[in-house]
């Protein structure tokens, strides 16, 4: 992710937000492309939630620069108001008010002509498959319903650029995978979406482009598969029917390893470093085959994500979870 | 899922001068606190629990054991209870001051804020729309307080316009314990503190005052603070309007806040507005940014 920055849709330098001795962000740098989906992939306490708010003008940062849509979000919050959307990690809407009001409260407050504040809370109610609920106040929704209703009110304006900030924390696997469906569309539609996420698997099925971060700063960015490279590449992993043949199947691996083969005796198990993605298990059984060894299971690793964090940072991602506190100060709020 | 329309001329924001937009967006918020209000009946129910008690227990159980200086001693305990209903008003509507206090603790706690501050409103408007919805909310709890009381005796006596005018200057008065009430809500660290420790000053302000008693019996230094007090002014200006016994000792007041009850009233509704407006609007703007 190296595109000019003036261009950008969100850019941030050096950012730095300290909570008394906590340093939440420490020197954080950001650039979405405009059309691009950018997950912020950390553990509990990294800092993304702070940067998010940073970058929707809710929270100043102590130090750095951030434009959002070529705006400076410190000089210029309103305009940059009228450039995004927002949904927290909890549902920022009313309970009392149904959702067709709670839609249009927001439109109204965004200065939309009531024609068309009318008309765009319909069609998000729809889109949102909450058409049938949305005359019932939000407080008898579920947390899927409350989510979908969030985001549908960051949309009421259209924005050009959206930050979604843990979208489907706390959310069971069906409303989970209908919520990366809707974010999936609205990428397709052209919104620009910087995404934060606990979830190495939805930093992977959503975004282009992961910024990895740990207390407050990044420790890695590029794509899925540039990260699992840097973790190392993929392994292909076979398990030999008899253990005598160990040897002989490293042997005849070498033809299509990038390196020396590991034999685990206790497993019959033989891993080689390999590059080339699926055709090398092609190559693989065909050079097994040759040398007529029999196998029990053949398999192509890639790395996960939850790799690249452990390597990257030396402790695995959901392990460090220490529950946020809430201490003090006034925002103690409880998940929605 | 059905595909979205592109933006189109017809989603121009509308324009509008700030001052225009601060009345809008705060009509908006306080639509919204508004059907709160409706959506949560028990809430208004119990806020109008405790006045129609106190009406009730003062006027039974106190009723006859309180002399009212100036009323004909006849009169016995209606006197007192045409004295106490417009108290109970005032005492009544210095409690505006508890909603505004827990509703903005309870916003502040809850993502909401966070959407309100993510759009392009004008700031202030959550506190303006709050303010004012909570002083709307108690024509409701004055109806329903007139009722009462006029179930247990107490009369308008001075015609419709002075009652207005009465009714007026209670509306104004929830309107501007409301901003003190806000402000104090602000500075709240959860909707539980703000619902006890955050409501403690409405009882010193509503209890040094002529609400329940007159001020003739009170011991000097407190009845010094109670004739300073805008809730004795506010109940005044109301007894007065409303033509029911003032409690005015045979040689009168003898104190600008009350010989002027209306007026002083208005002066130190403006001035606290314009005071607590101005701090509240701040705290706001720094605690939520
Ligand atoms: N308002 C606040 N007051 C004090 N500390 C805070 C506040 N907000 C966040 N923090 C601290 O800053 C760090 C980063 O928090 P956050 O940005 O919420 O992380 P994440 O969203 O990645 O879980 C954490 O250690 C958190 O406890
Ligand atoms: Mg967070």
């Amino acid at each position: 992710m190296t595109p000019s920055t003036a261009d950008a849709a969100i850019h941030a330098e050096g950012l730095v937000k300290h909570f008394g001795d906590v340093k939440a962000v420490d020197g954080l740098d950001l650039t979405v492309p405009y059309g691009t989906v950018v997950g912020l992939l950390g553990p509990n306490g990294a800092g993304k939630t702070t940067t998010v708010r940073i970058l929707a003008t809710l929270l100043r940062a102590d130090a750095g620069h951030a434009t959002v849509a070529g705006i400076d979000v410190a000089s210029k919050p309103d305009a940059v108001r009228r450039s995004i959307g927002l949904t927290g990690q909890y549902a920022a809407i009313d309970e009392y008010l149904t959702g067709r009001e709670n839609l249009d409260m927001v439109g109204r407050l965004y200065h939309l002509p009531s024609a068309y504040v009318k008309k765009r809370a319909d069609e998000l109610l729809e889109r949102f498959a909450l058409s049938d609920a949305a005359d019932r106040p939000a407080k008898t929704y579920s947390g899927g319903m409350r989510r979908r209703l969030d985001l549908s009110a960051s949309l009421m304006a259209t924005p050009a650029i959206l930050f979604l900030d843990e979208p489907t924390t706390g959310l069971d696997p069906r409303s989970r995978l209908q919520m990366w469906e809707v974010i999936n569309d609205l990428v397709a539609d052209g919104t620009t979406v910087l995404l934060t996420t606990q979830y190495l698997e939805e930093a992977d099925q959503l975004a282009q482009d992961i910024v990895v971060i740990d207390r407050g700063k990044v420790i890695a960015h590029g794509t899925s598969d540039e990260l699992k490279t840097q973790v190392g590449g993929d392994r292909l992993e076979i398990v030999v029917t008899a253990g005598s043949e160990l040897g002989a199947a490293a042997a005849s691996l070498r033809a299509v390893s990038d390196g020396d083969a590991t034999i685990d005796d206790d497993t019959r198990r033989v891993t080689a470093p390999v590059s080339g993605g699926s055709t090398v298990l092609v190559d693989a059984v065909r050079s097994l085959d040759a040398a007529g060894i029999k196998i029990d299971d053949l398999v192509l690793r890639r790395p996960t994500l939850d790799d690249v964090f452990l390597t990257l940072t030396g402790h695995a991602a959901e392990e460090v979870a220490a529950p946020a506190p809430t201490t003090g100060r006034r925002r103690g709020r409880k998940e929605a | 899922m059905a595909s979205i329309t592109a933006p189109t001329v017809a989603m121009q924001p509308k324009s509008r001068p700030a001052i225009g937009w601060l009345l809008h967006d705060g009509m908006v918020v306080a639509k919204r606190n508004l059907i709160q209000t409706v959506r949560v009946p028990e809430a208004i129910f119990f806020s109008l629990v405790q006045p129609v008690i106190f009406v009730l227990m003062f006027a039974y159980v106190f009723g006859g054991a309180i002399p009212i200086p100036g009323a004909d001693p006849d009169a016995g305990a209606q006197a007192y209870r045409e004295f106490l209903v417009p108290g109970i008003f005032g005492q009544t509507v210095a409690f505006a001051a508890a909603s505004s206090t827990v509703g903005l603790a309870e916003d502040l706690h809850k993502g909401i804020i966070d959407r309100f501050r993510s759009l392009p409103m004008a700031p202030g408007a959550v506190l303006f729309g709050r303010t004012a919805a909570d002083a709307l909310r108690q024509i409701l709890v004055l109806v329903v307080l007139s009722l009462t009381g006029l179930v247990v005796g107490w009369r308008i006596h001075n015609g419709a316009l002075s009652a207005i005018g009465a009714y007026a200057l209670l509306v104004l008065f929830a309107y501007t314990v409301a901003w003190v009430g806000a402000w104090v809500g602000l500075h709240m660290p959860n909707p539980e503190t703000a619902s006890t420790a955050g409501l403690i000053w409405i009882f010193p302000l509503t209890f040094l005052s002529n609400a329940f008693v007159p001020l003739a019996g009170m011991p000097p230094v407190i009845k010094t603070i109670a004739e300073w007090n805008p809730v004795s002014s506010l109940c005044l200006a109301c007894r007065e309007l409303f033509g029911n016994p003032t409690g005015e000792p045979p040689g009168g007041w003898n104190v600008w806040s009350l010989d002027h009850a209306a007026l002083y009233t208005v002066l130190s509704c403006v001035v606290v507005i314009a005071i607590f407006s101005a701090l509240a609007v701040r705290t706001y703007r720094r605690s939520t940014g």
